[in-house]
């Protein structure tokens, strides 16, 4: 089964790097999301590997063969672009089968494989119509069909959900998921959204500035990122960084004056005193228990989702969401609320480089237990 | 009431069509009616607006001398350098937009050599054409025809190319057609309605040509604008073989016209659209 292997790729325009020395092995049949900001050099590096752009060093393997200095149509990958790139002149059912006439397909199984695909994405109706007749959910599946239909050894998304709007496109991302799973195939996915990285890979690689910056399943990502750009960037609303002291090995000095225990029973979180980043994701907080440690947390802002309610407030400097149940706020007045924190599941991080120096006392466990 | 006033609307608004029609339909319908008029009937004062008869022998002579020849040559000429033209202009302007050959200023040295004026280019080449032996041919009015409409080409289907969204392109390539086959099977329905536009307006600018074919023939392959000034002569006029060769030089153009408009009109919006 067909491997792809990227080995140090790198892609330069003139003097800008798009894609500094990416290396990257997938899997047969395996489901990878490339995600990040926009920019940061994941459609370049979908693009290189489909061969519409030419890598600069480097080599790109499919199957144990290079396939770097091949022309696109010679890869034998198919590709799902962002603007779905239906061709207006030819009905649904002609879309479909474009790949498959320019290789020459034998008219019955043509017929028999548009149609196949066309029942799996559930456009069978809309086989004689044109692309302006379809709404953008439709036209998407008609654009995947027209890379499933091609027996490819690769399967390449480029932002497909990204000009749905948001209902349709949790619809899809679901569809997407059960069709590799039905499929078999090794997908590649750009995308600059965190959700459709976190739902929908078996293996998220976060790529900034053309460099990858930590790869792996999602929730290991997740819960242990490795610098703070990873922890910002994964998550919604985003992880809060708040500049803390550690001192005396058990308090964590807050940048108002406050002070929370740096303790996990029966010990301290075992870092050296001095200046950290404080990573604590909004769902990090709860109500304070009775006699427990707490923040005393001034909400200014409170904003109810129905599930969960979003509250607002600022340690000194920073600031700060906490995620608490629907009805723990009040979101029409500023108040006062004592927050708890699960410190086993925070992370602290660097100043200076910003690189995570301890993820939580669960991950440092399993991680133990694994040595 | 209400329903008079509707009429009364209505019949407004068709007498104005018929004005307008009639405005522009006239000078076509004058020039028929003098081809078919006697010659008494065409200095006649006050004019005569409908002829008595239909005269038809200045058709027959035009025939018969084989003076509507000329029509035919025209037809040649401008028929296969618009052929030549759109073939070599769409590749060369695909080539530019997508490939930026010749960088930011190939472009506009193009379309630059439209704005020669012809007159200045048309005895240069009476004499390269000269010592190619090629005056008086339809390969050399053929060859100028070419020439002269390529910058009107590139330049304009340069435009409708660059419209063509580039991820159209890529994914047919990505599906496994070569670059060839993307210029013809993606590219080409994509500007259909440009580059019919373009065709007509290029095969109209070698159908009206007076200058060049004044110059570069002789008798062999005189166009149809030529043959027409033939019979106006310094010691008489014949006004009834003008206008039949004027309408056997409308005709032709109003057939090509009338079988493209819906491509016209959607290439001229679609340029104007991009402004």
């Amino acid at each position: 089964m067909p491997e792809l292997e990227i080995r140090n790729v790198d892609k330069h325009y003139g003097e800008t790097r798009a894609v500094s020395d990416v290396s990257l092995s997938v899997g047969s049949g395996q489901f990878i999301v490339l995600v990040g900001p926009s920019g940061c050099g994941k459609s370049t590096l979908l693009r290189c590997i489909a061969g519409l752009e030419e890598i600069s060093s480097g080599d790109i393997v499919l199957d144990g063969k290079s396939i770097a200095s091949l022309a696109p149509r010679d890869r034998n990958i198919a590709m799902v672009f962002q603007s779905y790139a239906l061709y207006p002149y030819l009905t649904v059912y002609e879309n479909i089968a474009f790949g498959l006439r320019a290789r020459k397909t034998e008219e019955k199984t043509l017929d028999r494989t548009v149609k196949w695909a066309a029942d799996l994405l559930h456009i069978r109706d809309y086989l004689s119509r044109y692309p302006r007749e379809l709404s953008g959910g439709q036209r998407q599946r008609v654009a995947i069909g027209r890379a499933i239909v091609r027996d490819a050894d690769l399967f390449l998304f480029d932002e497909p959900l990204s000009n749905l709007d948001a209902k349709l496109r949790d619809g899809m991302r679901e569809e997407i998921k059960r069709l590799h799973r039905e499929l078999g195939k090794t997908f590649i996915y750009v995308t600059h959204d965190q959700i459709e990285a976190m739902t929908l890979a078996e293996r998220i690689v976060l790529l900034r500035d053309g460099v990858i910056e930590q790869q792996g399943a999602p929730l290991s990502l997740f819960e242990r990122p490795a610098n703070t750009f990873v922890a910002g960037f994964l998550g919604s609303p985003s992880m809060n960084f708040i500049r803390v002291r550690i001192e005396n090995g058990e308090t964590i000095a807050l940048p108002d004056g406050q002070q929370v225990s740096a303790r996990i029973d029966p010990d301290g979180i075992g870092l050296p005193n001095g200046a950290y980043v404080w990573g604590v994701r909004p769902e990090h907080f709860h109500p304070a228990e009775q006699g427990g440690d707490s923040i005393d947390a001034a909400f200014d802002v409170v904003q109810p989702t129905g599930s969960r309610t979003y509250g607002s407030f600022a340690l000194g400097d920073a600031h700060v969401v906490a995620e608490l149940d629907a009805h723990a706020l009040d979101p029409s007045a500023s108040q006062r609320f004592a927050l708890g924190v699960a410190l086993a599941r925070t992370s602290f991080f660097d100043t200076e480089t910003g690189k995570a120096v301890w993820n939580g006392a669960q991950a440092e466990q399993e991680s133990g237990n694994n040595r | 009431m209400r329903r008079w006033d509707r009429g009364w609307r209505l019949a407004v608004r068709l007498a104005c069509a018929i004005a307008v029609a009639v405005l522009f339909v006239f000078p076509i319908y004058w020039l028929a009616a003098i081809s078919v008029k006697t010659p008494e009937e065409i200095f006649a004062y006050p004019p005569v607006w409908i002829p008595s008869g239909i005269q038809i022998s200045s058709y027959i002579t035009l025939f018969r001398d084989g003076d509507a020849w000329a029509v035919w040559n025209s037809l040649v000429t401008a028929g296969i350098s618009t052929i030549l033209a759109m073939a070599i202009g769409f590749i060369a302007s695909y080539s530019i937009v997508r490939f930026r050959t010749g960088g930011d200023h190939l472009s506009i040295w193009i379309i630059s050599q439209r704005m020669i004026p012809p007159i200045c280019v048309a005895f240069p080449v009476f004499l390269l054409f000269v010592s190619l032996r090629i005056v008086d041919t339809y390969i050399g009015l053929i060859a100028l025809y070419t020439a002269f409409n390529l910058p009107y080409v590139i330049w304009m289907m340069r435009g409708y190319i660059q419209e063509i969204p580039l991820e159209l392109e890529q994914s047919a390539l990505v599906d496994g057609l070569t670059r060839w086959a993307v210029l013809w099977k993606v590219v080409m329905p994509m500007a259909r309605a440009g580059f019919f536009a373009t065709a007509v307006f290029t095969f109209i600018f070698s159908w009206n040509d007076f200058l060049f074919a004044l110059i570069l023939t002789r008798s062999e392959v005189i166009t149809y604008p030529v043959q027409v000034t033939g019979y106006f002569g310094s010691q008489s006029t014949f006004w009834s073989k003008i206008g039949a060769m004027s309408m056997l030089g409308v005709l032709p153009m109003m057939l090509v016209v009338g079988t493209m408009q819906r491509f016209i009109v959607r290439g001229i919006s679609m340029g104007a659209v991009k402004g």
